[in-house]
């Protein structure tokens, strides 16, 4: 069954650069899936069209049975609780400790502690991050603090995972323990992943399906793909 | 029972931001603190200048002199016929023997000349106060038609001027108080506005692990809340103990007896609670308009 299904996509932004141009893309659920290309290609503004941070020029965005580009800006928040995000510059609020940070979107939906509490000690334990929980964000490493990010983001037990560049501050060993984790979310809760990566070494190694985009056009969709075939091509 | 928890949380978070973020805090707290300790003397000076104001107002009356072959039951009539004229307020008799010893006790020469005369040259009079010295002038020409009123006199020209500058005063600090809560609302708004900016990414990250746009607002319009009551805090103490002390040191009044100053409790009370709303209201308007900019995609 597929979660994603863009549909002739162009997006061009208001100081005219055209970012993505006739993009078609279907993405089914559970799968795990690389997103590839040169710096300033669209990998970023195609993420962003998923979680509705900007919206497509021309065509269509499905994303779990909701139509994104129609989405009301005051109803953007039911998209992104489906869903969770990660970033290369984490993006976590620096005063509230590690626990705090994973419990943020629950709290602020209005959970209740009692069982804001179970979910968040769970998400913490699946990225191994239990020890420090009361940890704010500057007394942890780079790799711990993007443990907790993704601890946040599947807290709400979000059917998509969309991290873009998640490993790109991060050195291998501690890039391949973050892909561990990520991996085994895939397959351990079945949430569909879309990563975007400039790292070679892990798109190789992992071999899933590889979505290449050169210019704002997707020039490679492989499945089981690797980093130099799409590359050659 | 969602709603309310996001209200409690939100109450809860804006209140321990206003102390994450102290340095901030203290800046727009400070800010308020300021330009309402200006909203407050210019409320007392103008409160007080009207209520000068009222007091001279009342004061001014006009004199009427019936004729002197006028009889007590025709003056008793008129007494009624005045008071159907709908801007009269009060009418009072003051008889030519009262004059007479007024006038007596006012100088010596007068005593002995006064005392000189067999008969009383004075003449009985109303005294008539009105409702709106506005109409002072209206009021004594229609009192003038009356037959048996020989004069009816207001001071005419010198009342009219007073009246006048009474008026301008009273519009010139109704201006200023305005314009004070206008600059007020401005520069609390811009204080703010920096508060908020510095933690845009804040309201990011909330929007990104999908925060609804009800629960974002939260807790940033209690903060301007908070700061707003915060500060109006301390304005509230000056307002209270500096009218309160000039009050007592001044005796109650300016200059003379004449120009007295409005009795300090329920003005005090007053003032602070309009400080309290100017602070709170500034700050939740202020507040709401500058998250409202980082909601929209
Ligand atoms: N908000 C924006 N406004 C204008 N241009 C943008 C904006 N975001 C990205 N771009 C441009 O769109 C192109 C694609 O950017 P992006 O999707 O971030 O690339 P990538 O993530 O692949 O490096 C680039 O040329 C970039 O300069
Ligand atoms: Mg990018």
């Amino acid at each position: 069954m597929k979660l994603i299904s863009l549909k002739n996509i162009y997006k061009t932004y208001p100081n005219g650069v055209t970012a993505l141009a006739d993009v078609n893309l279907e993405i089914a659920k559970g799968e795990f899936v690389f997103i590839i290309g040169p710096t300033g290609c669209g990998k970023s503004t195609l993420m962003k069209l998923l979680y509705r941070e900007e919206k497509p020029t021309r065509g269509n965005v499905i994303v779990g049975g909701i139509n994104v580009e129609r989405l009301r800006n005051r109803k953007v928040y039911k998209l992104r609780r489906k869903l969770g995000i990660i970033f290369q510059n984490y993006r976590l609020l620096p005063k509230q400790t590690a626990y705090e940070n994973v419990a943020f979107p629950l709290s602020v939906s209005g959970m209740k502690d009692s069982e804001i509490r179970p979910k968040v000690l769970k998400a913490l334990e699946l990225v191994g991050l239990k020890e420090k929980v009361k940890c704010f964000p500057d007394e942890l490493s780079g790799g711990e603090q993007q443990r907790v990010c993704i601890a946040r983001a599947i807290v709400n037990e979000p059917k998509l995972l969309l991290c873009d560049e998640p490993t790109g501050n991060l050195d291998p060993r501690v890039s391949k323990e973050i892909m561990d984790v990520i991996d085994s979310i895939n397959k351990k809760l079945g949430t569909t992943i879309i990563m975007v990566t400039h790292d070679a070494q892990i798109v190789n190694r992992m071999k899933k399906r590889v979505i290449s985009i050169n210019n704002g056009v997707i020039t490679n969709d492989i499945m089981k793909g690797k980093y130099k075939e799409n590359e050659s091509n | 029972m969602k709603a309310i928890r996001i209200f409690l949380r939100s109450f809860r978070e804006a209140f321990k931001s206003v102390f994450r973020n102290f340095s901030l805090s203290v800046a727009s707290v400070t800010c308020t603190a300021i330009t309402l300790v200006l909203v407050s003397i210019a409320i007392l000076v103008s409160y007080n200048v009207n209520h000068v104001t009222k007091k001279l107002e009342n004061e001014l009356t006009i004199v009427v002199y019936l004729e002197r072959e006028a009889t007590s039951e025709q003056a008793q009539n008129l007494k009624g016929e005045f008071e159907k004229i709908s801007n009269v307020e009060e009418v009072t008799y003051k008889s030519k023997e009262e004059w007479k010893f007024e006038m007596m006790n006012y100088s010596p020469t007068l005593n002995s000349t006064l005392s000189y005369l067999s008969e009383n040259p004075l003449l009985d009079s109303y005294i008539v106060k009105v409702k709106n010295v506005k109409y002072l002038r209206k009021t004594a020409e229609k009192i003038r038609k009356f037959e048996i009123v020989r004069s009816a006199e207001f001071g005419e020209g010198t009342v009219e001027r007073i009246v006048s500058i009474f008026e301008t005063v009273k519009k010139i600090t109704l201006v200023i108080v305005i314009a004070l809560v206008l600059v007020t609302a401005f520069l609390i708004n811009n204080t703010i506005k920096l508060t908020i900016f510095s933690r845009r990414s804040e309201i990011e990250i909330m929007r990104l692990v999908g925060t609804s746009n009800y629960a974002i607002k939260l807790p940033f319009i209690f903060e301007g809340l908070f700061l707003g009551i915060i500060g109006s805090i301390i304005p509230i103490i000056l307002t209270v103990y500096g009218y309160i002390i000039a009050y007592s040191k001044l005796d109650g009044h300016l200059f003379s007896k004449m120009v007295s100053l409005v009795k300090p409790f329920s003005l005090v009370l007053y003032v602070s609670i309009v400080l309290v709303i100017i602070g709170a209201l500034v700050g939740v308007i202020g507040s709401y308009k500058a998250v409202r900019k980082y909601l929209k995609v």
